[in-house]
């Protein structure tokens, strides 16, 4: 089949990041074939697929994650906002501080949460006092949805805290930075239904200040968190539009087959 | 009859045992197979050959091990009893000199006798000898044929050889492991008593915490006052040991083990790290004549041109700087271990914030591996305390309480090796320094070890 760019053109969203006839390679082996699509700014964006889709590794073009893979190839174009980021010129540590990331596994460090928090403004330089970085942790608490929790025990450490805690830690670490775009990549995946729902409401609170792509294996919480579908399949982009019609009215075969569960 | 032909003798009826029982096995289980009783056909053939040759070796060779040790003092009982030992001289002293005398021309260590008493017993004990030697070849071959026969008697086609065999298998390995523990509580207990004979003579607080090291003059009959003082030797230990090399080690092979997992490519890890682990299998002499006619006396030349008193040839410093490099690869491969076994989001985590490699590295990969890396330096340490050859032939003996990298100073192991050589009298208190000395070294490295493997192993726990 043919790869035509699916785009969406809707006159009051902003386009953050665009990628046209992304192709991917672990050596020999490539992972993702010919995938073209814009993320904006104003929606939450979420891939779905089965597993080995390529989601994941697609997200991980977005901040250049696969650079640490030793193997792995990149062609086509990314831009942010209209920048190419493979380009020789672009600077992947400030691309990172821009496009924030999310993992699977929470992975708070095993320092304190201010320490979690403060770690990125430190970095960056974002903070020019102590009492600069207080107002930098509390504000990047808060909106995690975490500081009513753990403002009495700033000094513990972020390793002691719930899987979902961990996880909203993680999210908090990601804001602190000011970034443009954050990804999640199955953020929900090693968290029980009560933490679950809490990320996807945070993820509701966010939406609008952040563009958002949330890679998830659960249709229904794509259904409940995202306002943009793309569906991957053996490394290619199926279909993309918005999620009421992906779900609903899906236009490829292959889209309402899984949808209705009959693979995946 | 001599050790050899024992021995061949009993090998070879070992093999005729396994053979015959085999062959009496596979006779025995085609009958039954031949009248149909499947079942009741238990081990392999080859299984009951080893059981009966095992059972017609182990009860003979331990008898062989015991009469080793009882025969020779039957051989002299014999001797005493003869008719030419009633003239021996009375006082056991020279009673056993002449006893030692006349055995050594029995077995032909010695051709000619100094005292003609001895040549007298030479015949007895030529003959004692013998006779007991015959003696117990034909008990080992009786115990032998026994045990073969009775194992033979029970070659049976559901006799469960095989089983037996496993559990001697067992029992043999058991033995093995056992050895290696009794040798080393064997060595400790020595360590013990030597060491409590010398305390008797020197207070051990004299010798903890005495400056004044000068077993020499105690040898010379001077008293052992004052004598016994190992605290220089404790400090040159610590301060090429723990100092020095801990210096050169620490940076050098931390930096390695960071460039090795985070900077390398594949390519150049593959043929980095194991020339880097050579270095650990150079011997330890090697290094020790690099330290003592290369190193050190360019260290001397450079301290003498930049003015330094006191600057000697056996160098602090030397010893030191090639006990450091001798140690690097192992503080690399324990802090290689320790980074690696720091999981991959953590690096993600950080790189996705923006992080370069470095602030990685500095702020997350190394706070996260710590105590991995401060259990291998404890381990290094303990290591670079009980080296012995380079600072033997490096770091001189001279027992200077003294701060100067330049300046020569003495270890503990230098001390010992110094104490041990040579012709010795033992029950000297310089003699039996050095097993205190050898007690203080053991002691000190145990709890190092205790230590870091506890720090190493509750680290791993934290990711696992």
């Amino acid at each position: 089949m043919m790869h035509e760019p699916q785009t969406l053109k809707a006159a009051d969203t902003t386009t953050k990041m665009t990628a046209r006839d992304v192709k991917v390679f672990y050596g020999e082996k490539q992972a993702i074939n010919g995938v073209s699509i814009d993320v904006d700014m104003d929606n939450v964006t979420a891939f779905i697929g089965p597993s080995g889709c390529g989601k994941s590794t697609f997200l991980r073009t977005l901040n250049r994650m696969n650079d640490t893979v030793a193997s792995a190839r990149v062609e086509g174009s990314i831009t942010l906002d209209g920048e190419d980021i493979y380009a020789s010129t672009m600077d992947v540590v400030q691309l990172r501080a821009r496009v924030g990331m999310v993992f699977q596994k929470p992975n708070p460090f095993p320092k304190s949460i201010y320490e979690n928090i403060a770690y990125g403004p430190r970095i960056h330089g974002l903070a020019s006092s102590k009492a600069d970085l207080d107002v930098v942790v509390e504000k990047s608490l808060r909106r995690a949805g975490l500081w009513e929790e753990v403002k009495d025990r700033l000094h513990d450490s972020g390793t002691a805290l719930s899987g979902g805690q961990q996880q909203r830690l993680c999210i908090g670490r990601a804001i602190a930075v000011e970034p443009e775009v954050i990804l999640m990549d199955e953020p929900c995946s090693a968290l029980d239904p009560i933490a679950t729902a809490k990320i996807e409401e945070l993820i509701h609170e966010l939406r609008g200040r952040y563009a958002i792509v949330i890679v998830t294996h659960n249709m229904q919480q794509a259904a409940r968190v995202s306002q943009r579908t793309a569906f991957f399949h053996l490394g290619e982009l199926v279909e993309y539009g918005v999620t009421s019609d992906i779900f609903t009215n899906p236009r490829q075969e292959r889209t309402k087959d899984y949808i209705t569960g009959r693979y995946g | 009859m001599t050790g050899p032909a024992i021995f061949l003798l009993l090998a070879g009826l070992g093999a005729i045992a396994w053979v015959s029982a085999r062959a009496r096995a596979l006779r025995l289980q085609t009958a039954a197979r031949a009248s149909g009783r499947r079942d009741a056909v238990h081990s392999l053939p080859g299984y009951h050959g080893w059981y009966v040759a095992l059972w017609t070796l182990i009860p003979a060779a331990i008898f062989l091990a015991a009469w080793t040790n009882i025969a020779p003092g039957l051989v002299t009982q014999d001797v005493l009893a003869s008719p030419a030992a009633q003239n021996l001289p009375a006082d056991a002293f020279s009673r056993s000199a002449v006893l030692a005398e006349a055995r050594a021309i029995a077995t032909g260590r010695q051709t000619g006798a100094f005292n003609p008493l001895s040549q007298g017993l030479v015949e007895p004990y030529r003959q004692a000898t013998e006779k007991f030697g015959y003696a117990g070849a034909a008990l080992a071959l009786v115990l032998a044929f026994a045990g073969g026969a009775y194992a033979f008697t029970r070659v049976r086609p559901d006799f469960r050889a095989r089983t037996r065999v496993e559990r001697l298998v067992m029992a043999g390995l058991l033995i093995a492991s056992l050895l290696a523990i009794i040798t080393t509580l064997g060595i400790v207990s020595s360590l013990l008593w030597e060491s409590f004979r010398f305390f008797s003579m020197v207070n051990p607080i004299d010798f903890l915490f005495g400056t004044k090291w000068s077993p020499q003059s105690a040898a010379m009959g001077y008293g052992n006052e004052d004598a016994f003082g190992a605290v220089p030797l404790f400090w040159g230990t610590i301060f090429i040991g723990a100092i020095i090399a801990m210096a050169v080690a620490i940076p050098l092979g931390l930096m390695s083990a960071i460039y090795l997992t985070q900077y390398a490519r594949p390519a150049v890890r593959k043929w980095m790290k194991p020339i880097l682990e050579v270095l650990a299998g150079v011997p330890t002499v090697v290094y020790g004549y690099f330290a003592a006619l290369t190193i050190a006396p360019a260290l001397r030349d450079f301290a003498v041109s930049i003015g330094i008193h006191g600057a000697s040839s056996e160098s602090a410093l030397a010893a030191g700087l090639v006990m450091g490099v001798m140690i690097i690869p192992f503080v690399s491969s324990m802090a290689d271990d320790s980074i690696a076994a720091v999981p991959q989001s953590m690096r993600d985590g950080s790189l996705a914030m923006g992080a370069t490699t470095s602030e990685t590295i500095r702020k997350v990969l190394i706070p996260a591996a710590l105590p991995g890396v401060v259990g291998g330096v404890l381990l290094a340490v303990s290591r670079a305390i009980g080296e012995t050859m380079i600072v033997v032939m490096a770091a001189g003996l001279a027992a200077n309480l003294t701060l100067n990298p330049f300046a020569s100073v003495t270890t503990v192991t230098t001390q010992i090796v110094q104490l041990l050589t040579g012709d010795q009298e033992f029950d000297s208190a310089k003699t039996l320094a050095a097993f205190a000395l050898g007690l203080v070294l053991f002691v000190v490295t145990l709890l190092l070890n205790i230590v870091a493997l506890r720090v190493v192993k509750k680290y791993r726990e934290a990711y696992e």
